[in-house]
């Protein structure tokens, strides 16, 4: 077995270890620098398993326990999306809708099968042309408007009809816009927005990541990410399974008398700016001709121990109300579709946090949302719940 | 801890340093020191307090007891003779294991060659003298040579009972509960994967026996306690094998001062071994790994396809894990002038289940069948009422495959894997014979032997990749149930 080893056509000597070890060299700097010059990482991030061998995730991978989970955090944003299902041919009768938003629209706590999305286009709504609601989660359980622009600067190239952006107070606040890994790692992205965009973010924020090298040693991480999720593939096939649902703490009901938020230490009135409203204005100038429609997320409200105070442990009830107030002024500025579902579910239909939901509010919130777009199709407008 | 990147470029290093610049007549002595000193660094962090100090230890003093017992007894003295050269290796041992103890006088992060911090070096120099002279006096006994034997079927005995209490689950939590107790540890949480993982005991374990075996049948050659410590534990076959056999490793050894430490084919073959062992096991079977059959998903698939691709990811992972670490064991052992045996030769690729244990884990193969089925079918034939040559066939690979499955474990899961294997090379030995003269033959027709070969390699892969699922899985429920879904039925 090993005998091309054992006996060379020629007897090993130290020039021939020697000009291997340079040969090995020559060619590893070789190919950094080719990597360097052509600078594939996008090219190969998009090469997938993904809808061909395997079939495509339901949505963007995200894990904290990726031997359980099947599935791995990364920060390679086309990566992410060659794996989703979303990465495949429109059928000619599809109206691809796509939800864009945090860790309650990621489905976090729920199977793959019983996200948002899916229960929306399980319910086979049909358009007036016959087309069938279609609809993607691109969320990523991450509370930052920047991100989710992010995501949907990828996602644009995959064709939509619709984009349904589902969001919330903490997303806007101005200290997450930079905060999360996805989008350090990708500062040449997130700069190109802030720039195309106007966007109030610094480009120079030093918690972007400086691209170490464009080189293969300097992509280590995302072509090991890439490589892994490929491998992860076979088990999502095999399995379904791409987040694990344990056992959670329910969230709190009761809370201390601190009614700060964020950098607001005590009540006071909040300007638009004190807010990320400019990443709304961008999604809506990205999106173009596409309708797009913003839904302030349902949450819990809280009926415990200061209660008046606070909602839920993610708001005091200024701040919110606040929000609410500035939301309604600025959609309407600026002609905005915005439905406003704050408080459309009762108080068992959320999990381990304000925002997340059980299966059934889940289903109930993809039912409201169903019936908004198809009203906004059928007749232009939001419909009752949004009113 | 087992073999990881920085301890193979440790050792790798080591190696060439050791080539390159070591004067010739320090390597008997460095192999020793380094493989001594490489049982306490390989050796798991366990949660019993210094037992990941105390095995190791054991795993040398037994090692030690061993070669005393089976030093050769001669006729006029009936006693055997230890030698100054021994007991100045003695003297070696208990100043290394007492200076590394000492080590735990030092900052954590310089406690680099012990799993955790060592215990007080005065303890320790004064349980290890007293135990040395010990087995000096036992094993220098006065004791003729059929007492000898007797004596040393008595230590294979004890060592097959540890070796059985360390693989039976429930011994196993027994023994863990019972060192809990008496190290003032709450028992219930007893398990013995952190408390009692021993490395390399089972291959130790096999040493050991080959040893007493070898000195009972009388094929032992003479061997110091330095060489014999050496072989026992040799550093890159002690966590995955391969089970070399004594008489040849010491061949190596006696070769060493005289060895060419520039020898630019040894370093350029250790090498290539090296690079080609972690490739396949840190690239290839790693990235298996993420997608193989284990307990949990064999539960959680859904479909057959995907059961299926569970379980050839397993069967390679196992493979180029396994033989990836054999690569990087004699590479390593190549730069160290010892020459490791082969334990792998494409055995996917082979066209019977006999072939295929001809070239799997070739070295545990061979053990088994000289220690198990070799004297086990000449017994048979020695008998008054001998049985037919087809049944001493089918006991001698029962008995040998059953006792290569309860190695990895005894539980039934493992012992139906080893009847697996035994009926698959029973058949197979039935068919050849009965069929030599059909496919003898056959063979003069070139393309339907190569079709015949194919097939032979696509049911002997496949006769063993379904007997990976008895041997990754630990209980029958499951394992029935992953077969029944590689069939496409129980989702």
């Amino acid at each position: 077995m090993w005998n091309w080893l054992i006996n060379p056509k020629e007897p090993y000597t130290w020039v021939f270890f020697l000009r291997v070890v340079i040969k090995a060299t020559l060619l590893f700097l070789l190919f950094n620098l080719l990597f360097a010059w052509l600078r594939p990482m996008d090219f190969i991030s998009r090469l997938s398993l993904y809808n061909t061998v395997v079939v495509g995730r339901e949505r963007l991978p995200y894990g904290e326990n990726s031997a359980e989970a099947y599935t791995l955090t990364t920060d390679n944003i086309p990566a992410m999306f060659a794996t989703h299902e979303i990465n495949r041919a429109k059928a000619p009768d599809e109206y691809r809708v796509l939800l864009v938003g945090d860790s309650a629209t990621w489905g976090f706590l729920l199977p793959a099968h019983q996200t948002l999305a899916q229960q929306l286009t399980d319910k086979n709504y049909l358009l007036a042309d016959g087309r069938r609601v279609v609809a993607y989660t691109i969320a990523h359980p991450v509370m930052s408007l920047t991100k989710d622009l992010l995501l949907l600067d990828e996602a644009m190239r995959y064709q939509p009809d619709m984009v349904i952006w589902l969001v919330t107070l903490q997303s806007f606040s101005q200290n997450r816009q930079i905060g999360a890994p996805i989008i350090q790692n990708n500062p040449t992205r997130v700069r190109q927005l802030i720039t195309d965009y106007e966007l109030s973010l610094n480009p120079n924020d030093e918690r972007f990541k400086s691209i170490i090298s464009n080189m293969i040693i300097g992509n280590q991480r995302n072509l090991a990410d890439w490589l892994r999720i490929q491998l992860y593939g076979f088990m999502w096939g095999a399995t379904g399974i791409d987040h694990v649902v344990n056992e959670y703490t329910l969230r709190r009901n009761d809370f201390d008398d601190d009614v700060s938020w964020e950098n607001f230490d005590a009540p006071q009135t909040i300007s638009p700016d004190d807010l990320a409203f400019d990443v709304i204005r961008a999604g809506h100038q990205m999106v173009g001709g596409i309708p797009l429609i913003v839904v302030n997320e349902p949450m819990f409200i809280a009926d415990g121990v200061n209660s008046d105070l606070h909602y839920n442990n993610f708001y005091p009830r200024w701040v919110y109300d606040e929000y609410r107030g500035l939301f309604t002024q600025v959609a309407r500025t600026n002609d905005w579709r915005y439905c406003d579902l704050w408080d459309a579910m009762p108080r068992d239909s959320f999990t381990d946090s304000p925002v997340h939901m059980t299966p059934d509010a889940t289903g109930e919130l993809s039912r409201i949302l169903g019936e908004m777009l198809t009203d906004y199709l059928d007749f232009g407008y939001l419909g009752r719940e949004c009113d | 801890m087992t073999f990881n990147l920085t301890l193979i470029a440790i050792f790798t290093v080591g190696g060439f340093i050791y080539s390159l610049i070591l004067p010739k007549s320090w390597r008997k002595w460095t192999l020793f020191i380094a493989s001594l000193l490489a049982v306490y660094a390989l050796q798991p962090p366990l949660l019993i307090r210094d037992m990941d100090f105390i095995l190791p230890t054991i795993t040398i003093f037994v090692a030690v007891f061993v070669w005393i017992a089976t030093l050769p007894r001669t006729d006029n003295r009936l006693r055997m003779t230890i030698q100054w050269r021994d007991l100045f290796t003695m003297a070696i041992l208990i100043l290394l294991i007492t200076g590394l103890a000492m080590t735990r006088h030092l900052p954590s992060e310089w406690q680099l060659l012990t799993a955790s911090r060592p215990p007080d070096p005065f303890t320790i120099f004064l349980a290890l003298l007293p135990i040395a002279l010990l087995i000096i006096l036992l094993g220098g006994a006065q004791i003729n040579q059929p007492r000898q034997r007797l004596a040393l079927s008595f230590i294979i005995l004890i060592i097959i009972g540890v070796f059985i209490i360390l693989k039976t689950e429930s011994f196993a939590i027994g023994l863990s509960g019972w060192l809990r107790e008496q190290t003032g540890r709450d028992a219930s949480l007893a398990n013995p994967l952190t408390d009692l993982n021993w490395l390399g005991f089972s291959y130790v374990a096999f040493r050991l026996i080959h040893v007493l075996r070898d000195r009972q049948t009388g094929k032992l050659p003479d061997v110091s306690l330095r060489d014999m410590l050496t072989y026992i534990i040799f550093f890159p076959s002690l966590t995955a094998g391969p089970i070399d056999r004594i008489e040849r490793f010491q061949e190596d050894l006696s070769a060493l001062p005289d060895m060419n430490g520039r020898d630019p084919s040894r370093i350029v073959v250790g090498s290539t071994r090296i690079v080609i062992g972690i490739f396949k096991k840190f690239v290839i079977a790693d990235s298996l790994a993420l997608f193989s059959l284990s307990i949990t998903n064999a539960e959680q698939a859904t479909n057959a396809g995907g059961m299926w691709i569970l379980l050839y990811a397993y069967a390679f992972r196992l493979f180029f894990d396994f033989s990836g670490y054999t690569d990087i064991a004699i590479g390593i052992g190549m730069l160290f002038g010892v020459q490791l045996p082969e334990n792998f030769n494409r055995p996917y690729l082979k066209n019977s289940i006999t072939a295929f244990w001809q070239a799997w884990h070739i070295t545990l193969s061979n053990w088994v069948r000289f220690y198990i089925f070799s004297p086990l079918t000449r017994t048979m034939l020695r008998w008054k009422r001998k049985p037919s040559s087809d049944v001493i066939v089918g006991i001698g690979l029962v008995a040998t495959m059953v006792i290569i499955g309860l190695w990895h474990g005894i539980s039934l899961t493992f012992l139906v894997w080893g009847l697996w294997h035994a009926t698959g090379l029973f058949i197979h030995k039935m068919w050849s014979d009965r069929t030599r003269k059909w496919y003898n033959q056959f063979k003069k027709k070139q393309g339907q032997l190569r079709l015949w070969n194919w097939a032979g390699i696509f049911i002997t892969f496949h006769f063993v990749v379904m007997g990976w699922v008895w041997f990754a899985l630990p209980d029958l429920n499951t394992v029935f149930s992953v077969l029944g879904k590689l069939a496409g039925v129980g989702f």
